[in-house]
């Protein structure tokens, strides 16, 4: 069993984030840079997938040089190898076209299972699976908090409001799954020495067969026009409880109208 | 006037009884969709599922509506859906479409614009005329305009942003032959699962959300954020850290990675206000908190906040506010 795990590294959601004004795209190289927090679940899917049944796990990330943090904490948690896509003319890529440079670099590995994280948390699309699917002609098992891979077919519950849907269909597919699916291990020190050691292959677009005009702000399907803070709330109120903070908090309520 | 295609999504409580009812993010998705064209609404589902809808659809503007019914769309994931769209955009030419955001909606999307060589925006809280959409970003602390500059501009709505107004439409039906494609039919869909059934409102469409965190200290004690909710006809949330205590179903979180919310007014009882849990609950209208700590965090954004201990506080105030009816 084959696995590659999409990983992306995103800035720190607990952290201040901005976009950078030269260009409007996510200020990366100024931020606190971390593995998308979802897709730990994704890696930790896979390894419990890989215990199961053999086979081998291999990250795959499209980003920029600094990524390579978040690529080792992903192979410090277990997973075998990396492959790192990592090209100038990628930056300001919109999803349509970072799921054409993802996709061609599937193109480069074997796998039975691609396992991705539900979201990123920078743009919280919640697309690449969909994306991915499409041009792939892959089943498409997408918001999974349940995996089973059994006979040659991957079956989930997709997390729905309320519950959930069984969804099944025959590998090879390609699995995205949330926070409830699993808890993910802390890598161990001998699983951080030992990542050091493991292959990580460094490719461009050039060796994708991908021109670069076809990726990258220039020519993205989508942009940034402007941008601004969030104006900032007018101060607020704060009465302290002296027996009678429930009065008072239904003063207010009633005061707006709402009771 | 330019067309607009927009998909109907269905309320999913109704749905399960039978009947069809369009969820309000419809008809949310029809007014803002009014900004580019004349909406036409885009009902897929199994035979029988747009019966119930032409009222609702005529009374929001929808000219046209195209009816694509079909057991197999309801049988597999996402893929039947983006192909029915696909196919639409190719013979209709329309300037835009308008799909409500949830999970399913953004995939949907994602999967039309690679078929249609376009672009898509998740998430918008608001379409202008000339196509630019306003979208939140970073955990609410970040507005931002965007456009699509490449094919059929596609949009998801998030839920609660746009104010549903009510417009003549003809709401003319027109049949939609569906074939689909083996690529559309791999992912199977054969069981459909209801945990929670909940009396109250859904919690992105509700207009008052009653959320508690770690505060809140046990499952059994969040029977007073229930009261409360019941108190004020609103829907029930939780702070991730309630939810992974097993307080409450993952299925009511708020925040980053649950659900987004933009009620009339939100009351946090017992969270602290972390940037995740903002995330989910900053553009509220009005946002209360009750919290025994005056450094916490969720102050900041708080118009009303008592400091005191939820468990003196919210009983009394369910009290008195079922006093008031
Ligand atoms: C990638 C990522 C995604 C995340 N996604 C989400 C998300 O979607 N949603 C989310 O909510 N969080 C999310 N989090 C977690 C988030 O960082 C916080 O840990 C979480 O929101 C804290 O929940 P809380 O406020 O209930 O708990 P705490 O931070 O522990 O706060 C509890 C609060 O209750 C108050 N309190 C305690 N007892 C009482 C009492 N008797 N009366 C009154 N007040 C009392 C305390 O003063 C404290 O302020 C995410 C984190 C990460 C890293
Ligand atoms: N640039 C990228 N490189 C590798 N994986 C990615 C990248 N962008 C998105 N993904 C994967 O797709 C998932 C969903 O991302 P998104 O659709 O952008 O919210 C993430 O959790 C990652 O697993």
């Amino acid at each position: 069993m084959n696995i590659v795990v999409l990983v992306k590294q995103v800035p720190d959601s607990g952290s201040e984030r901005k976009l950078d004004p030269s260009d409007n795209t996510v200020a990366r190289a100024t931020a606190d840079n971390v593995i998308n927090e979802m897709d730990e679940y994704a890696i930790e899917e896979a390894l419990t997938v890989k215990e199961a049944h053999g086979g081998e796990v291999t990250i795959l990330t499209v980003g920029p040089d600094t990524a390579t943090d978040a690529i080792r904490k992903a192979l410090s948690m277990g997973a075998d190898k990396a492959v790192h896509v990592s090209d100038p003319a990628i930056h300001g890529s919109c999803a349509v076209q970072t799921s054409a440079v993802i996709a061609a670099a599937l193109g480069t590995l074997e796998y039975d299972l691609v396992l991705c994280g539900a979201e990123a948390t920078d743009a919280q699309l919640s697309v690449m699976p969909a994306l991915l699917a499409e041009r792939l002609g892959l089943p498409q098992l997408s918001g999974a908090r349940k995996l089973t891979v059994e006979g040659g077919m991957a079956k989930i519950e997709r997390q729905t409001d309320g519950g959930y849907w069984e969804v099944e269909a025959p590998l090879p597919a390609i699995v995205s799954t949330w926070d409830t699916i699993n808890e993910p291990r802390y890598p161990s020190f001998k699983g951080i020495m030992a990542a050091k050691k493991k292959p990580v292959q460094t490719l461009t677009l050039a060796d994708l067969g991908i021109d670069p005009a076809t990726v990258g702000l220039a020519t993205a399907t989508s942009k940034v026009v402007d941008f601004a803070g969030r104006p900032p709330k007018g101060e607020g109120v704060k009465v302290p409880d002296e027996g009678d903070g429930a009065e008072k908090l239904v003063g207010y309520l009633a005061a707006q109208k709402i009771v | 006037m330019a067309e607009v295609l927009v998909l109907v999504e269905l309320n999913p409580a109704a749905s399960a009884s039978g009947g069809s009812v369009p969820r309000k993010t419809t008809l949310e998705a029809l007014t803002a969709a009014r900004a580019l064209g004349e909406p036409s609404a885009v009902v897929i589902g199994a035979p029988g599922t747009a019966a119930g809808l032409q009222d609702a659809l005529a009374e929001y503007g929808a000219a046209k509506v195209y009816v694509a019914e079909s057991d197999e769309v309801e049988a597999y994931l996402v893929a039947p859906k983006a192909e029915v769209l696909a196919q639409l955009v190719r013979e209709k030419s329309p300037a835009a479409v308008v799909i409500p955001s949830s999970p399913e909606g953004k995939e949907i999307a994602g999967r039309l614009a690679i078929k249609t060589g376009s672009g898509f925006l998740t998430d918008v809280t608001e379409i202008r005329a000339d196509g630019t959409a306003t979208q939140v970003a970073f955990a609410g602390a970040t507005i931002v305009h965007s456009q699509v500059t490449v094919g059929t501009p596609i949009y998801t709505l998030r839920g609660n942003s746009v104010t549903p107004e009510p417009a003549p439409g003809a709401a003319e039906q027109e049949t939609v032959q569906v074939t689909l494609s083996d690529a559309a039919r791999v992912t199977k869909v054969t069981d459909r699962v209801v945990e929670q059934k909940s009396s109250r409102p859904e919690l992105t469409e509700a207009s008052i959300v009653v959320s508690g965190g770690r505060g809140v200290a046990s499952a059994e004690n969040f029977a007073i954020i229930e009261s409360l909710a019941d108190s004020l006809g609103a829907a029930v949330g939780a702070s991730r850290a309630a939810v992974d205590s097993g307080f409450y179903p993952h299925s009511f979180q708020v925040g980053q990675t649950g659900k987004t919310v933009s009620p009339q007014l939100y009351i946090a009882v017992g969270i602290s206000g972390a940037i995740q849990h903002r995330a989910g609950m900053q553009t509220s209208k009005t946002i209360v908190a009750v919290n025994k700590d005056p450094e916490a965090p969720i102050f900041e954004l708080a118009d009303f906040g008592v400091v005191g201990d939820l468990n003196t506080v919210v009983p009394a105030a369910t009290e008195q506010i079922t006093a008031r009816r």
